[in-house]
């Protein structure tokens, strides 16, 4: 457990001390500063009585729950996209430029090495999530009084899926090329991204083959499935009930698939640790 | 295994893929010696070094470190490491990548800061404890590496290729310090392409050419004991060459020149003596010591073992 602490805090502040947290925090504030305008604006061109009468505090309240969830969209693709970034070269890199090998050769087991870089990077995750979800909440709240429903276990999918993404990239950056690593994540991530839609759209035109194939991808990489369920809890009742929206799904993935996505990234993790352990360094 | 050895290696073999890296390796290294390792480029050394830490795993054969079998992690509680080409977080202040490495080998926090800073003195880098890694100098990473190598006072030091990148002045050092490993009872295993390295510090060398000992020598037993004369002389005659075996191996005559092996150069006046008596004309005695070198030639050839 000693040794995992140590790797993790490496891990960690490898990240500061390389600028990777200040260019993470630089752009996310740009977004949410980008995002806290374009919210004001839309709601004052709500609120101007050029319609002859203001829209109904229920329609205000659906555009605003829509608003949220385009942030909440904007904040899922950001940790994804941070967990692949950190993690890709993080194996990889090291094997390639021989530094594993003074690590590796001290007294402790690969496997630690393994899972310090898992914690460290999840820490991280936790760090920008919270910073991002949270300041995506607090523009919704500051402009428009809103919560989100269900906030917390929103965030906690998309912490879950930001993690998942991590431990895939993990697990490739423990055999393949930091290129290569990139490579697979971003295509497995592609993969799901447009299943979720083939899905969507099989929903919409009632197309069995297209919504199987959906659930197939799904299970293939279960990301997409994830931020629909984070979405899905997110969304006012009302508006779930309107149907296909570009960030939520008409279809809410069951429980069961969260399940398997725990299983999924449990399984991934195990085989990063045991390919890891098995190679030649 | 003997608990006596600080490195053996039964038959330790690796092949990657079709090609064979190591095919053999058997080796015996006794606690407290300095011991040189010695091959053409591709011989299999840094995988052969690789496969006793741990980092490959091997083929077939079995090895020990210290007494504990090589797939043991404890077998390096007491080994140290400086691998060649050394990397390193370079994000890292010196003191900051002793501390890690340290922690690593499971230092106890007290005993961890003093032992950095004395590491530091010694390797001649406090002026630079707080200083970026990636600021250093080649020769400076290797002295960093160096001390990375010696946190947890080792028994048993790897130096893969310690003094490539350094200037003489580091050269100097290191070999200092593997002296003073040598002093302490620290067994050193030394790869090196430096020679005249070697031939400086280490007790015993093993030459390996693909990937198998071909032969191990004492360094100084090779050295005295190799020393070959040519006499440069006239009106010799075959009798004074049995005449010469008494002092010397391998007596033969070379057109003017005698040519013999001696095992100490002390007998070269006797050598001069008993020609002169026996009304040869000489003109000349040039001791050549067999260098490492023409040694490894000897042994791995000139077509590098390729």
């Amino acid at each position: 457990m000693r040794t995992i602490l140590i790797i993790a805090n490496l891990t960690l502040r490898e990240a500061i001390r390389r600028k990777i947290v200040l260019a993470a925090l630089i752009l996310g504030t740009a977004f949410l500063l980008l995002y806290g305008l374009g919210f004001h604006f839309i709601r004052q061109e709500m609120l101007r009585a050029d319609y002859g009468r203001l829209p109904s505090t229920t329609m205000q309240n659906q555009t605003f729950n829509f608003m949220l969830l385009a942030g909440m969209y904007v904040v899922n693709f950001l940790c994804i996209a941070i967990a692949a970034l950190i993690t890709a070269d993080s194996l990889a890199g090291e094997i390639q430029s021989g530094i594993i090998q003074a690590t590796v050769t001290k007294p402790i087991r690969r496997s630690e090495v393994v899972l310090g870089k898992w914690l460290g990077n999840a820490t991280l995750l936790l760090f920008y999530l919270s910073l991002m979800g949270g300041g995506v909440m607090l523009v919704v709240w500051l402009i428009s009084r809103l919560y989100a429903p269900n906030w917390a276990g929103g965030l906690a999918l998309i912490y879950f899926n930001s993690l998942l993404i991590m431990t895939l990239t993990l697990a490739c950056s423990s055999s393949l090329s930091t290129l290569a690593t990139g490579g697979v994540v971003f295509g497995a991530f592609g993969l799901a991204f447009l299943g979720g839609w083939v899905e969507r759209i099989g929903t919409f035109l009632e197309n069995r083959t297209a919504i199987d194939l959906g659930i197939f991808s799904s299970l293939l990489m279960p990301s997409e499935a994830l931020w629909n369920k984070a979405a899905a809890l997110m969304t006012s009742p009302l508006a779930s009930l309107m149907g296909i929206t570009p960030f939520t799904s008409a279809s809410e993935p069951s429980a069961l698939m969260i399940v398997y996505a725990v299983i999924y990234l449990l399984v991934t993790l195990g085989i990063a640790i045991r390919v890891f352990t098995k190679r030649d360094l | 295994m003997d608990q006596k050895l600080a490195i053996e290696t039964v038959d330790l073999r690796k092949v990657f893929g079709e090609k064979v890296a190591v095919s053999g390796l058997t080796l015996q290294v006794e606690r407290g010696e300095v011991f040189g390792f010695l091959g053409p480029n591709g011989a299999g050394k840094t995988t052969s070094i690789k496969m006793m830490l741990g980092l490959v795993a091997p083929t077939s054969g079995n090895g020990w470190l210290l007494g504990r079998p090589i797939t043991d992690r404890n077998a390096r509680a007491k080994v140290g490491f400086l691998p060649e080409h050394f990397r390193f977080h370079e994000w890292l202040t010196a003191y900051e990548f002793l501390r890690l490495h340290g922690q690593l080998y499971g230092l106890e926090n007290g005993h961890l800061k003093q032992r950095a800073e004395e590491l530091l003195e010694l390797v001649g880098l406090t002026p630079f404890r707080d200083s970026q890694l990636r600021t250093f100098s080649k020769g400076m990473l290797q002295r960093i590496g160096l001390a990375q190598a010696l946190l947890n006072n080792p028994e048993l030091v790897f130096l893969d290729e310690p003094t490539s990148g350094l200037d003489p002045v580091g050269r100097r050092l290191v070999r200092d310090i593997i002296r003073q490993l040598r002093s302490e009872g620290t067994t050193v295993f030394l790869n090196s392409h430096l020679l005249s390295e070697v031939e400086i510090t280490c007790d015993r060398v093993a030459f390996i050419k693909h990937g198998e000992v071909v032969r191990v020598s004492q360094v100084s037993g090779l050295i005295d004991g190799s020393t070959t004369v040519t006499v440069r002389a006239r009106g010799f005659t075959p009798e004074i060459l049995s005449n010469l075996q008494q002092w010397g191996r391998d007596v033969r005559a070379d057109g003017e020149n005698i040519v013999l092996s001696v095992n100490d150069e002390a007998v070269l006046p006797e050598i001069s003596r008993c020609l002169v008596q026996h009304g040869v004309d000489v003109y000349a005695i040039v001791p050549q010591r067999l260098s490492l070198e023409d040694l490894f030639i000897q042994v791995v050839g000139t077509d590098g073992g390729l």
